[in-house]
């Protein structure tokens, strides 16, 4: 970190992304308005999924709050350990999730970096994620003893189904009838509206900041869009994200116009799968940039715009329910193979680097599988780093570095 | 052969079995991993129905496609079937259930080939309107891909008088937790657990006759006393390992459990009136769950509780398998419901299939000790 008092390195300041004081001032009004007492706000607060369908939850006028976000919040400052700890000493098995680990535990004694999450009037699950998230959400409702809406859109291994259609499609009018009960207002489908498209538009712009990295040299990396990816999970359908990703979207536009990439010497370039481990992505972002290897795009943050193409933006509440159940994560492994492979294409990529993480089970079984048909395919180099997004006792940093240094020398 | 050594022959050697069923019958074999696979509609097909349990101990193949915190189950199964140890099937069927298997049937499809696969995508909400009327398409759907894997038409009269046989299969098993209970001399728990397994595996007709006629003559016997710590054992042990000789010889009683491969496989009757697929729904709607299903957020303790006293067991055994994550994130919330009733728990994490016996034992002594 530069201290005002030290002397700024030019280079190193023409490639600081600049948005990011505004980013980190969004997210910041964002949870004190979260963390201010209902009475005040006159808003409820619903707990939800990071894959979950925010929008009508926008419409209604609720706060949503992500564990998941804050897990990663936890994570990022590294805090998990002793909270998953704390999980651990009431019985939750080591094996167990880290974001839920860390959250359950929170709960309890107000831990993290803005000491616990305000307490929620609801809880809205959506597991096209996972099955984790089914069992953390059950036992914070049972913690709150708060409703819980639990939206179940079954895995689409080889298909989106007539069957899977119409049982979601039946959710999402359950789900509008929960709101309608919980919030105790009609639900107002004009709004609904103005909402979807907004959020339509924030994950175009999204996808578009993105695709920046397609340019070399890239102007930021999966480290960065780790960053900025917080407000399309967790104000997707509000005008500020829109604002915020046009402005970031200019800004990457002007560096590729200047020619400025993240990287000062990028040599080459690499695909991440998986969640970022947020304890180390400086390290890890430091270790691959001192190879002039730059991670040009990401399985991860993309997932938030991997089913926009099946949205119906003049009928968005009827499109919700296939775009929610067909997102990267709840396809086959074979699917999600074919999606990185065309990834790889897109951005032009000399190799992958795929985290098996500990925490994720449907993101890291299946990996092995994956990785093999990319070689096949492509030929590209692989490197597998055994890791947690969350958990630091599952990493071993002399282990990892030896791998990638052996991994760069693959790519030569 | 007597019905015991008959059952627990197929256990010990379940392919040979499967093998020579397929020798003498011209059917089809169809593998599975879970109580929620519709055996019914397997069986009515003309097939066998065969649960696999993941006999592999080491895993050598399976290492290239499962990491290595994936429970014993998951990896196991695929080390049998990569290592062509489940040759006989004919294909295999992925209820959904939890996340391991979810990966499980995608690498399954990925890499064992010529064989049919299909998934059976369930609702994980058990408890709403709309997720019986996809559960009742889901099974329907799956009838109709069933028939045309196995090339075959399933009428309703079959599903109908299959249903019958399963109907009893699962009253004969009520009756050997019965039988357990009141004359435990008389049946132990590796018996049972022998059964249990062999009700998986073998032709289901002859297996409900055997199994009547075990029953039928035990019944008969008379009861002695015995003075053995009375248990109920709650988790789940997908792969069938035999911890009972475990805890029967340090002292303790098995009087019931909520295992999907103990009561929960036998609970719930299904109406062979109306609409048979419905009625198949309906078990398994109103059947306890399996943590990797929702039900409400108290189902599964309100049923050990329930149980507990039912039985009037002494203590409570949590068991389940290393990486199991839906029976993991159950098992606080449980105990704690089990803590406000003053109830004795004690729980054990099994590694894989050959648990660590020795210490298994000292854990169970010690605790059934203070009971
Ligand atoms: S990290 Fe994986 S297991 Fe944990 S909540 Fe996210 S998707 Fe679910
Ligand atoms: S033991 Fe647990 S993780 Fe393994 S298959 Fe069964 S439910 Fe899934």
């Amino acid at each position: 970190m530069s201290h005002a008092d030290q002397v700024k390195d030019p280079e190193k300041e023409k490639r600081k992304i600049k948005a990011v004081q505004k980013m980190k001032e969004i997210m910041t009004a964002y949870y004190i308005e979260a963390k201010t007492p209902t009475e005040q706000t006159g808003k409820k607060i619903a707990w939800i999924t990071s894959g979950g369908p925010v929008e009508p939850l926008i419409v209604m006028d609720v706060i949503p709050v992500y564990p998941e976000n804050y897990g990663a919040m936890i994570g990022a400052s590294k805090m998990g350990v002793a909270l998953c700890e704390k999980a651990e000493e009431m019985g939750y098995a080591r094996d167990l999730c880290s974001y839920a680990r860390a959250d359950i535990a929170s709960a309890i004694v107000n831990g993290g970096p803005i000491g616990g999450l305000p307490k929620p009037d609801m809880l809205i699950c959506c597991n096209n994620i996972c099955g984790t998230v089914l069992k953390w959400y059950e036992v914070q409702a049972r913690f709150y003893n708060v409703p819980l809406f639990i939206l179940d859109t079954p895995i689409c291994h080889s298909e989106y189904s007539p069957e899977i259609k119409t049982y979601v499609e039946k959710q999402i009018l359950e789900y509008i009838a929960f709101l309608e009960t919980v919030c105790g207002k009609p639900f107002d489908y004009d709004r609904m509206k103005e909402v979807g498209t907004l959020s339509i538009k924030g994950q175009r712009l999204w996808q578009a900041v993105l695709d920046t990295t397609m340019h070399k040299p890239a102007p930021m990396t999966c480290f960065d869009a780790f960053f900025h990816l917080a407000l399309i999970v967790t104000l997707r359908g509000k005008q500020e994200v829109v604002d915020y990703y046009e402005m970031l979207l200019a800004e990457m536009q002007d560096r590729i116009a200047a020619g400025i990439g993240m990287l000062p010497n990028e040599k080459y370039r690499l695909l991440w799968d998986n969640l970022p481990v947020w304890f180390k992505t400086r390290w890890l972002s430091e270790k691959f940039a001192a190879h002039d290897a730059c991670l040009v795009a990401d399985t991860y943050t993309s997932g938030w715009c991997s089913s926009m193409q099946y949205l119906d933006e003049n009928n968005f509440l009827g499109s919700m329910a296939e775009c929610y159940t067909r997102i990267f994560l709840n396809t086959g492994t074979d699917d999600m193979a074919k999606r990185i492979i065309e990834m790889a294409d897109k951005f032009q990529v000399n190799g992958l680097v795929l985290h098996s993480n500990r925490s994720c089970k449907p993101y890291s079984l299946g990996q092995y599988d994956i990785q093999r048909i990319v070689q096949e395919k492509r030929g590209l180099p692989t490197l597998m780093i055994e890791a947690d997004m969350v958990d630091e006792r599952i990493f071993s940093e002399s282990q990892i570095e030896t791998r990638i240094d052996a991994f760069i020398e693959m790519l030569k | 052969m007597e019905p015991l050594a008959l059952f627990s022959e197929i256990v010990r050697n379940p392919g040979t079995y499967a093998a020579e069923w397929k020798q003498r019958t011209g059917g089809k074999i169809v593998g599975h991993f879970c109580s929620y696979t519709p055996e019914e509609i397997i069986t009515a097909a003309g097939a066998l129905p065969f649960r696999i349990f993941g006999k592999s101990t080491s895993i050598s193949k399976a290492d290239a496609h499962l990491q290595a915190y994936s429970c014993s189950l998951v990896r196991g199964g695929l080390e049998d079937a990569l290592a062509g140890r489940l040759d006989f099937l004919d294909g295999t069927v992925f209820p959904h259930t939890c996340d391991s298997i979810q990966r499980l049937s995608d690498i399954w499809r990925l890499n064992i080939k010529d064989k049919f696969h299909l998934d059976v995508v369930l609702p994980v909400k058990l408890n709403t309107e709309s997720a019986r009327s996809y559960m009742i398409d889901v099974l329907d759907k799956f009838k109709t891909e069933l028939q045309s894997a196995l090339s075959t038409q399933i009428s309703d009269e079959q599903l109908k008088s299959t249903v019958r046989t399963y109907n009893r299969i699962r009253s004969g098993l009520a009756r050997l937790y019965a039988l357990r209970r009141s004359n435990p001399l008389a049946v132990g728990s590796s018996d049972v657990h022998t059964i249990f397994k062999a009700s998986m595996i073998m032709d289901r007709n002859d297996f409900r006759i055997a199994l009547e006629d075990f029953l039928d003559a035990l019944e008969t016997g008379e009861s002695l006393p015995d003075d053995r710590k009375r248990l109920v054992l709650t988790g789940g042990l997908c792969n069938m390992p035999d911890i009972y000789q475990v805890i029967e010889a340090s002292g303790g009683l098995v009087v019931w459990d909520d295992f999907c491969t103990g009561a929960r496989y036998f609970e719930g009757v299904i109406d062979d009136r109306g609409d048979i697929l419905e009625s198949i729904a309906d078990r398994y709607l109103t059947r306890v769950v399996c943590p990797a299903k929702h039900s409400g957020i108290h189902n599964r303790g309100d049923y050990l509780l329930k149980q507990v006293k039912e039985q009037a067991a002494q203590g409570v055994i949590f068991v389940f398998l290393k990486f199991c994550d839906p029976h993991a994130f159950d098992y606080p919330y449980m105990k704690t419901m089990l803590e406000n009733e003053g109830i004795p728990h004690l729980m054990l994490e099994i590694e894989d299939q050959v648990a660590s016996e020795g210490q298994l034992r000292t854990r169970c002594e010690a605790f059934i000790e203070m009971l």
